[in-house]
Order: structure tokens, then sequence, then C-alpha cells
């Protein structure tokens, strides 16, 4: 079992239960969680709030005819299925690629750094990063909140060190070098709400080109 | 054995149910109920589950349809939608009544993870991401004591809720009926968050035990 040290906020694990996160972040949110149990029973927790808001809910009644309607809809219920064996990502995001690892379609950004956009509504991005061994990625700020979630091999940046499972917050005051460990390649799903803020110009140049 | 709420909160050290149950005596919060019926709930679902009993199935849709559509109007759903999404809202808890783990959510707490998800479909043509399930759970013969302190949990926040001053608990529902951004959440000082999260401890902590007794 891996050692998550990094963990969703409460404010995340709220909106998340309350269903009201951008797409992309919740993409993120479901992964986290499918690595984390503490946040699994945090979510959890909030979840009782939604359940505790609709059992005390005014109730309002139901058409005339809606239980024999429904009732008329029922069918034999599905049986659970069995949870298949994960490889490098849990379920939620292999439904995102369409597979494991192997299937993610990459785009090389250079210096070995490449990303996979992942499908989600525009209100956020998401992305998956593959940062080689000892490698770099450009000095960036961010104009809004970035999720970045590891899921193979490790990052360091002037805030901490973030391995498997390990989600790292980053505001509009972070600006940071997040720099691969040596070992395996760092492959990371990331979402934010805005375009990120490069220092340098070329990676700006490239900005609009790489959806980055 | 059922624990009285009372017996309950001492166990944890933490005597906050007290107060509440005096002020439902005072008649303070006129929405709180004693809910002291939704330990049945729970086996209400298994006989759903278990021999698609639609009798079974005809009381849960009897206490929680109208609650369910009282949600989603309050999330800005018109009557028409929501007496339709609280239908298949419905439909939904027979058809995967086999996911039901009463160890780890009331029936409450299912029922709004279904509607709320039937929120978000509505709303949007958004995919909605959900965790992985873990791999135990119904197979595995649920602890008595679990199911109780699963119901008992949305007990105790629905007494925390109804004592909170008015505001607090406006927020609070506002959240959940998904008017509040997770920035807003953030940012919103008057949302009582320690609280909620005082209040869930107990919750927090049999869950845990339970994921890692499950490793």
């Amino acid at each position: 079992m891996m050692t998550i040290r990094h963990h969703l906020t409460d404010p995340l694990l709220m909106a998340y239960a309350a269903g009201n996160l951008p797409e992309a972040f919740a993409l993120v949110t479901a992964t986290h969680v499918s690595l984390c149990d503490d946040c699994r029973a945090r979510l959890a927790a909030f979840e009782t709030v939604g359940g505790a808001i609709v059992e005390d809910a005014k109730a309002v009644p139901m058409a005339a005819g809606s239980l024999d309607a429904v009732l008329a809809r029922l069918t034999t219920p599905a049986p659970a299925k069995p949870v298949a064996a994960r490889g490098i990502f849990p379920a939620p995001l292999v439904d995102y690629v369409g597979g494991d690892l192997a299937a993610v379609k990459w785009r090389n950004l250079g210096m070995g750094v490449r990303q996979a956009i992942l499908p989600t509504s525009r209100s956020a991005s998401a992305r998956l990063l593959y940062i080689p061994a000892g490698q770099a990625v450009p000095d960036h700020g961010h104009r809004g909140t970035e999720l970045t979630l590891v899921l193979q091999g490790a990052f360091r940046d002037a805030t901490d060190r973030f391995g498997p499972g390990d989600l790292e917050i980053a505001g509009q005051d972070l600006e940071h070098t997040p720099t691969a460990e040596l070992g395996l390649p760092c492959i990371c799903l990331a979402a934010t709400d805005a375009p990120l803020r490069f220092i340098s110009l070329i990676p700006r140049l490239l900005q609009p080109l790489f959806r980055i | 054995m059922l624990m009285d709420a009372a017996s309950f909160a001492i166990a944890d050290g933490r005597a906050f149910v007290a107060p509440y149950v005096g002020r439902v005596c005072n008649g303070v919060g006129d929405h709180f109920r004693v809910a002291d019926d939704s330990a049945d709930w729970a086996a209400l679902m298994f006989r759903v589950r278990d021999a698609q009993d639609r009798a079974a199935f005809a009381l849960l849709f009897r206490h929680f349809a109208p609650r369910v559509k009282a949600f989603l109007m309050k999330s800005g759903a018109p009557a028409s939608v929501a007496e339709e999404c609280a239908q298949d809202v419905m439909a939904t808890l027979w058809q995967k009544s086999a996911l039901y783990d009463p160890a780890r959510a009331s029936v409450a707490t299912w029922v709004y993870t279904i509607a709320r998800n039937r929120r978000i479909d509505m709303a949007r043509r958004d995919r909605r991401p959900e965790p992985e399930a873990l791999n135990w759970g119904p197979q595995d013969e649920p602890d008595q004591a679990d199911i109780y302190q699963a119901a008992e949990e949305t007990r105790i926040l629905s007494r925390a809720l109804a004592a909170l001053p008015d505001k607090q608990r406006t927020l609070i529902q506002r959240a959940f009926y998904g008017d509040l951004s997770h920035t807003e959440i953030a940012a919103e000082t008057g949302l009582p968050l320690g609280t909620i999260k005082s209040r869930i401890r107990l919750a927090l902590d049999r869950l845990r035990l339970k994921l890692t007794e499950n490793q």
C-alpha cells in the first residue's frame, strides 16, 4: 500500500460530495479517492451530510400513480460486478483513457516531456503528463487552481516531494518548477480551471499550440 | 443490541447529542425528526436486493421519493422534472441494490448519492467520474453494529444541522443543492466546516477503521 502524504482538501471533497466540481477536478478527485482510503472515508462523511439533508427535506408529494409507474419499470437487478485488477490507473481514469498506461495517446512537448489531453467539459481541463526521470517541467505559475496527482514515480518542487497517490494543489500564489525524481518516469494526472502561465517566453509561445 | 443516541455519543467521548435532544423537547428546529425507524430501511434494502421484494420497495419509495423530489426542487429543478427524476432515482435504487453496502452508508446517504448523480446528469452532459468500487462489501456478511451506526450517523448529522444557526444551516444546504462552487466553499467563512467535521468525526473514524480492516 502506498503511503499518501498529500490529500484532497475539505472544500474539494465537499464540492465533490455535493456534485458541484468541474468534470476535470471531479476526475482527479475520484482518482485520488480510488487510491486513498483516508479521503474515501472523508468523502463518505461529507456524503452523510447530503443524506441528512435528503432525510430532513420537507417531503413534496409524488404525482398520483408514480409508484405504480416505477413498479412497472422494474426488472431483475443486475448483480454486482467484481472489481477488475488494477494496473497503474484506477478505474475512473481507465474510463477516460480507454485503458491503462499503454492506451495513452501521448504528444511530445519537447525535452522528453509528453502529455495527453483527456476529454472533459470546458469548465476545467485534464491531462496526463509524462516527465522523464530527472527532467523538470518549465517554471510556471497559475491563474486558477491546478491539481496534480502522481500516478507513478515522484516529483519535487519548492514545497515538497510528491510520490504515488500524492496530490499537489497549486493556487495563484505558487510558481514552481516541478522536477521528476530519478528512477521511474513521473506520470501525473493534472487538472486546471485556467491556462498555466509560463515564465519563459518559448513555452508561452507554444502554449496555444499544445493547450497546456 | 442497539445503543441509544446518548450512549453512542458518550462512547465517543463527545457529549454533543444530549443538547440537541433538549432542543427537540423544546420544539426548536421544526424540521428535526427522530428517524428511529431508519435502521429498518437497510433491512428493506436487503429484501429488495435478495428477494426483489416489491412491497419493501414500495415502503422505501413512499419515504424517500417525496424527499428526493423536494431535494431536486431545492436544487433548482421544476416540479415536473423533479418528479420524473425522483422516479428515476428510485428505479436506480432497485436496479443497483446489489451495490448498496449498509455498513458504509445509511440508506438516506445512498439515496442522496443517487439523487446527486441524477442531478449532475440532468444539469449537464459531463461525464461523472466515480471512485473505483472496493473489492469488499455486500458479499461479506455485514455487521449489525455497523449497519446501526451508519443509520445513527445520519441521525447525528440531522441533529447537528438542526442545531446550527439558520444562516449556517442554509449555507450547508446551499452547498449540497449545488449552489456553491469549491472556490466559494473554500472562501465562505460563514460555512461551519469545522462544526460539520467534528460532527462527522464518528463516521470518519468508523469508516477509516473499516477500510483498514478490509485491506
